[in-house]
């Protein structure tokens, strides 16, 4: 299969870009971040068929030079669900504006509590406490 | 036979809609919900005895056939873990309606829920059903959307910010695994999995470590495994008492059928899987040591949960007849114990009006029935006989047992992880049940979906705990036909033909 140059970089900046977005702290550049993403994974969906072909009508063009129509129905269902789903993110952060009433990831109020403790069995969670802090973005 | 096989999901997607359009009526809508599940259930029922005696069946949706059509495919494996599942979406059900009738009366109704859980439904049946790597990227996005309205329905402030890393780690984990399915399209010129199972095998070793690699880190993400995790003990907390109930019984347990299908058919190996069981131990230790940290009931759960997960996957690295069979077993049993324990848990709270363990004790002088239905599925859990869990670790151990010096070493760290299950269980027990009677605290947030603190219970909660605590004791009753069933399913699902015949006909 041959590969377009100039697709596959634009797939790679979209890929880079949406991933810095989703580490940074505000949610409306996370939110950007997953839109970015999203269009990064479906032009390489779109992507995955191969070269541009002509319309795959049967008697009208010869089966050789048909594109590859599978990949565009898979690009397409998956644009209506990253659609979907960007629409709902929007409204959960806005909805987390309203009522946090700043637009940030918050920290997690039981790591906070978990990382303040000094116990001796403090060194048990270690682990886990760790893994939550660094994890939530 | 293959007609019935579209109907698990096309009935409750029919059930959702009827539920929108008579979205003013209750009854008519928690009619159809328990109708419908009801239903479902039977159908996998007869599913499950037709697949053991005939082996796979397949319905090719619009009659086009295999390779260029969408498969539904029910094995043995799949048909069981949808009749477990629905089992258990049925029961939590029949306890979300009831506390709500218990909270608010029987007129009210919510326009959202029922709607959304009959989605979130259908999304599992598919799942377990397809046969195309696009089909169950969209049966999981039925699933997680769904989940994501459950979970972020009338969220106050402080349930916010669990719902938004939900989503955004949900939705992270599905671009990946849309990115995963484009390049295993670009290198194979399918989506069909038993035609995948074909011609992955022709691709050089390096593209399919890749392909192989990042469908572990899609599933791994959905299913919690260490170090993919920290988003699932912080997230289901949060969640009203039913619906953490029905994420924790199915949405990770549904993503490790996936990883276990698409390992297997995909991607066989001779040899026992390194890397799966270096997951595995830090799985299981990393969750168990993480509950015995908490102070929280629910979070203590998650990680619970979490650690259960390392199990599983235990039995998919061993990698040969036997782990496959004891991990299926095993998913089985998780399903149903982890559903009632939350279930519990939601009971406990609305007698305490808190989740916080140190400001509870005493719930053995006030309610002994509650007492009763945690101690069964805490036992269960951490594999203490007679129960399902001690059948279904038995069945990992031996497995392991009869593999390399690696794997026995990691039995130990099975039989340390259920020991410290106990000992975190056993904690709670103390706590909650033993000691003073304390006076519920008051509800910190009176106007969100949950009243807790108000002690009112209703016989149907109890009665939907108990009826999953009879299906745990029913898989211990029935160990040995089961055990049975999951060994041919385990053979089958190692051997690959059968599947691959069924849906490409004689080709292979």
């Amino acid at each position: 299969m041959t590969i377009n140059l100039v697709m596959a970089a634009t797939v790679g900046v979209l890929y880079g870009t949406g991933f810095t977005l989703l580490l940074s702290r505000s949610l409306m550049r996370v939110l950007i971040g997953v839109v970015v993403l999203g269009h990064g994974t479906n032009l390489l969906l779109q992507l995955a068929g191969g070269p541009p072909g002509r319309a795959p009508i049967l008697g009208a063009v010869a089966p050789e030079e048909f594109t590859d129509a599978l990949p565009q129905a898979l690009a397409l269902t998956a644009i209506v669900i990253t659609f979907a789903l960007t629409t709902f993110l929007l409204a959960l952060g806005y909805r987390s504006f309203v009522l946090v009433g700043h637009d940030e990831v918050q920290d997690d109020v039981e790591d906070r509590r978990i990382s303040r403790q000094k116990t001796p069995s403090a060194g048990l969670d270690d682990g886990d406490g760790d893994g939550d802090g660094e994890a939530t973005p | 036979m293959s007609y019935l096989l579209p109907l698990p999901v096309l009935l409750p997607m029919l059930g959702a809609a009827i539920s929108i359009v008579g979205s003013r009526s209750a009854t008519l809508q928690r009619v159809i919900g328990v109708v419908v599940l009801a239903a479902v259930a039977a159908l996998a029922g007869v599913l499950l005895v037709a697949t053991d005696r005939q082996g796979p069946i397949v319905t090719e949706l619009g009659g086009w056939p295999a390779p260029v059509g969408i498969a539904l495919v029910a094995d043995r494996l799949s048909a069981l873990l949808l009749l477990v599942s629905t089992l258990v979406t049925l029961a939590v059900l029949v306890y979300a309606i009831d506390q709500r009738i218990t909270d608010l009366g029987r007129a009210t109704a919510s326009t959202t829920f029922h709607p959304m859980y009959l989605m979130l439904c259908a999304g599992v049946s598919l799942a377990y059903l397809t046969g195309d790597l696009f089909t169950l990227f969209v049966a999981f996005e039925l699933m997680l959307t769904a989940s994501y309205v459950l979970i972020t329905r009338r969220t106050g402030a402080n349930r916010i910010r669990a719902g938004m890393t939900y989503v955004t780690v949900s939705l992270l984990s599905s671009l990946l695994f849309l990115t995963a399915v484009a390049m295993v399209y670009a290198a194979t010129g399918t989506v069909n999995l038993a035609d995948l199972a074909g011609r992955v095998g022709e691709l050089p070793p390096g593209l399919q470590t890749v392909l192989g690699m990042m469908l572990l880190v899609v599933f791994g993400i959905k299913a919690a495994i260490v170090p993919m995790h920290f988003w699932l003990p912080d997230s289901y907390p949060n969640a009203p008492g039913p619906v953490a109930a029905l994420f924790a019984g199915l949405l990770t347990k549904v993503s490790f059928y996936a990883l276990l299908r698409t390992q297997t058919l995909l991607f066989p190996r001779e040899e026992p899987w390194t890397l799966m069981l270096v997951l595995s131990v830090a799985t299981m230790l990393v969750g168990v040591l993480g509950a015995l940290a908490q102070n929280d009931l629910n979070r203590l759960l998650s990680f619970l949960l979490v650690s259960h997960i390392g199990f599983l996957l235990y039995g998919l690295a061993v990698f040969d007849a036997a782990g496959v069979s004891g991990a299926a077993l095993y998913a089985a049993h998780h399903i149903t114990v982890l559903a009632t324990l939350f279930l519990v848990s939601g009971l406990i709270t609305r007698r305490s009006g808190t989740v916080a363990l140190d400001r509870m004790g005493g719930l053995l002088r006030t309610s002994p029935g509650l007492a009763i239905l945690f101690a069964i599925p805490a036992l269960t859990l951490a594999g203490v006989p007679p129960t399902a869990g001690f059948v279904a670790k038995l069945a990992l151990l031996q497995a392991g047992a009869g593999s390399g010096p690696a794997e026995q070493a990691v039995a130990g760290v099975v039989v340390l992880a259920s020991l410290l299950t106990l000992y975190a269980l056993v904690r709670v027990w103390v706590r909650v049940f033993w000691g003073e009677p304390q006076a519920p605290v008051p509800d910190v947030d009176p106007a969100d979906e949950v009243l807790v603190g108000t002690a009112r219970t209703s016989v149907p909660m109890y009665a939907a705990t108990a009826g999953l605590i009879v299906v745990s004791l029913a898989i211990a009753a029935f160990a040995g036909p089961l055990a049975g069933m999951t060994e041919r399913a385990g053979v089958d699902l190692l051997d690959r033909e059968p599947y691959r015949v069924a849906v490409l006909g004689e080709a292979p």
